[in-house]
């Protein structure tokens, strides 16, 4: 099967002489949630634009379904659709004219473009406000607009660049539900995240990119099993005094009600409990400290700033 | 006719449509001002001071000085339309709407060029209907005025382009109108016919295209000209090619709008 998207040695040198792209290569397959992440700098928001054709790459290939870049960009551009991470609408138009007018840039009938306009904007809770100025939208209202839009002209592949940024966390979760159904229904999809909760839960794959390289291009699970000792924070019944000693477990005492515990994966938590049992300590909730590839993700930046150095 | 040029067809109908729709939408700032201001022209320059004057090449002043009026109009409202539309997609970064689609360019920049060459051409409706409160018109040669109007809004709307393109801020698409298009616009034989001038100034008054588009436009209307019609519509058509090309590159290298 074409993979959705493929990139070989890809480069980009910005015109003041900084090598944002380092010759990166990327295979997505079809079908694939995949998140790319990386911290900020790193190349995300080049790869992306020279995806989208708004940023000229300096040498390397890209294909999308098969349709390379230099060649066939048209072609490229039908299967493509892009949510930027900056709102990049003209705000005194309406969210209906905006998606309805992208439609005809693809060569989308009037007709046609109005009820998949309908349809998108409906999905996304937004048919009510499609006469009103979009500057009066809130910013998860321009962000899901920015989403309707890239959609309109049915694309195979759906580049997000932090779509949930800004976003409060409930909407943030109907989000990931309509990605969810997105995905599902065949359309491939690739998401930059700050929020790494955000690519454990939806993506399936994951290429972390650093300086210009990708660092990291593996199945999620995968990477994850890479995770040796995870960081847990234990908020207890009665308070402690003293740190308690628990055999094997490095502890640290937060404030008298939480305990920091780290568990290598290999020594599991029951043990642990065991012991906290028999020192008479009230577990009353447990939680990762930070988000598992969160821990993974650090590790992985600093060993590469590490590496460079 | 063959799904990309189906599709082009309908980016075309789309960006032309959203165009016309824009400059309708605001008519107060876009078609209003020239019909005001023209009506002033022909008051002041036409009627009371045109009087004095007498005639001019065989024809009262004002009728004389219509066809350059409603040229100007069309000069500068072609421009304007192009060069604020455009710049306002580069301001709202609505202008990577049209770069991530597969619209070519050339649909892309016909899109923009059709707009400012309507709006021109509905300025020069206006106008021309205030002129004949004030005076008589005949067109002597309708094929050359209809020529000539439509190139001068397709030369001025291909160079509305260009200053867009360029632009960075706001400051940057009035600095050319106003240092540039006016005064050739006023030294381009609106109001007074070269012959009129000392021999050099006459020379040197033939470096300014505009003074070919106010002649041939002027007889196209009323048959009389200071410059060679042939001449005129041939550096229009070369102008336009010129320009039409210049823009297109600028479009296809992304000049001003990719990284």
């Amino acid at each position: 099967m074409t993979p959705a998207l493929t990139i070989r040695q890809l480069t980009k040198t910005y015109g003041n002489g900084f090598q944002a792209l380092k010759g990166i290569d990327l295979e997505v397959a079809e079908g694939d949630f995949f998140a790319l992440l990386g911290p900020n700098g790193a190349g995300k928001s080049t790869t992306i634009g020279i995806l989208s054709t708004l940023v000229n790459k300096t040498s390397g290939t890209v294909e999308v379904f098969g349709r390379d870049l230099d060649r066939e960009p048209s072609a490229l551009k039908r299967c493509l659709g892009v949510v930027p991470q900056e709102f990049n609408f003209n705000q005194f138009e309406k969210p209906f004219d905006i998606v309805v007018a992208q439609a005809g840039y693809y060569g989308i009938p009037a007709r046609v473009a109005g009820e998949r306009a309908e349809r998108y904007l409906s999905e996304l809770g937004l048919w009510e406000k499609r006469n009103v100025p979009s500057r009066m939208l809130s910013g998860g209202m321009k962000r899901r607009l920015m989403i309707a839009r890239a959609l309109v002209h049915q694309p195979r592949l759906l580049i997000l660049d932090e779509p949930t940024a800004g976003v409060d966390i409930e909407l943030r979760r109907s989000m990931w539900g309509f990605l969810t159904e997105l995905n599902e229904q065949g359309i491939t999809i690739i998401l930059t995240t700050h929020y790494l909760e955000e690519a454990e839960q939806l993506c399936r794959n994951i290429g972390i990119i650093d300086h210009g390289r990708i660092v990291e291009h593996t199945s999620m699970r995968e990477l994850l099993m890479k995770l040796h000792v995870e960081t847990f924070l234990l908020d207890l019944r009665s308070p402690q005094q003293g740190v308690p000693v628990l055999e094997g477990y490095p502890v640290a005492l937060v404030d008298p009600l939480t305990l920091e515990v780290q568990v290598e994966k290999s020594q599991g938590i029951n043990a642990l409990f065991a012991q906290l049992a028999a020192k008479g300590i009230e577990v009353l909730s447990l939680r990762n400290k930070t988000n598992r590839l969160e821990e993974l993700f650090v590790s992985l930046v600093a060993k590469n700033l590490a590496g460079g150095q | 006719m063959s799904v990309e040029l189906q599709a082009n067809w309908v980016a075309l109908q789309t960006i032309v449509h959203k165009e016309v729709r824009r400059f309708m939408r605001i008519w107060p700032q876009t078609l209003l001002p020239p019909a005001i201001t023209m009506v002033l022209y022909f008051v002041i320059f036409g009627n009371l001071i045109g009087r004095q004057i007498g005639d001019m090449r065989g024809f009262s002043y004002m009728e004389y000085i219509v066809p350059g009026l409603i040229m100007m109009s069309v000069i500068t409202n072609s421009y304007g339309n192009v060069v604020s539309s455009f710049f306002g997609t580069k301001f709202h970064r609505s202008v990577e709407e049209l770069m991530v689609s597969p619209a070519s360019p050339h649909v892309i920049l016909v899109g923009f060029v059709i707009g400012g060459v309507l709006r021109g051409l509905a300025v020069a409706a206006i106008v021309t209907a205030l002129s004949l409160f004030f005076t008589h018109l005949q067109v002597h040669h309708a094929l050359v005025t209809f020529a000539v109007i439509l190139l001068a809004a397709t030369i001025f709307s291909l160079c509305g382009f260009i200053n867009a393109v360029y632009a960075r801020n706001f400051d940057d698409i009035s600095i050319i109108p106003t240092f540039v298009l006016t005064p050739l616009t006023y030294l381009g034989g609106v109001f007074y016919s070269i012959s009129m001038l000392p021999e050099f100034w006459q020379t040197v008054s033939l470096a300014n295209p505009i003074l070919h588009m106010v002649n041939a436009f002027r007889y196209g209307i009323l048959g009389v000209s200071d410059i060679h019609i042939g001449t005129a519509v041939t550096l229009m058509l070369l102008a336009a090619a010129i320009l039409y090309a210049v823009s297109l590159r600028l479009l296809k290298r992304g000049v001003g709008m990719r990284q």
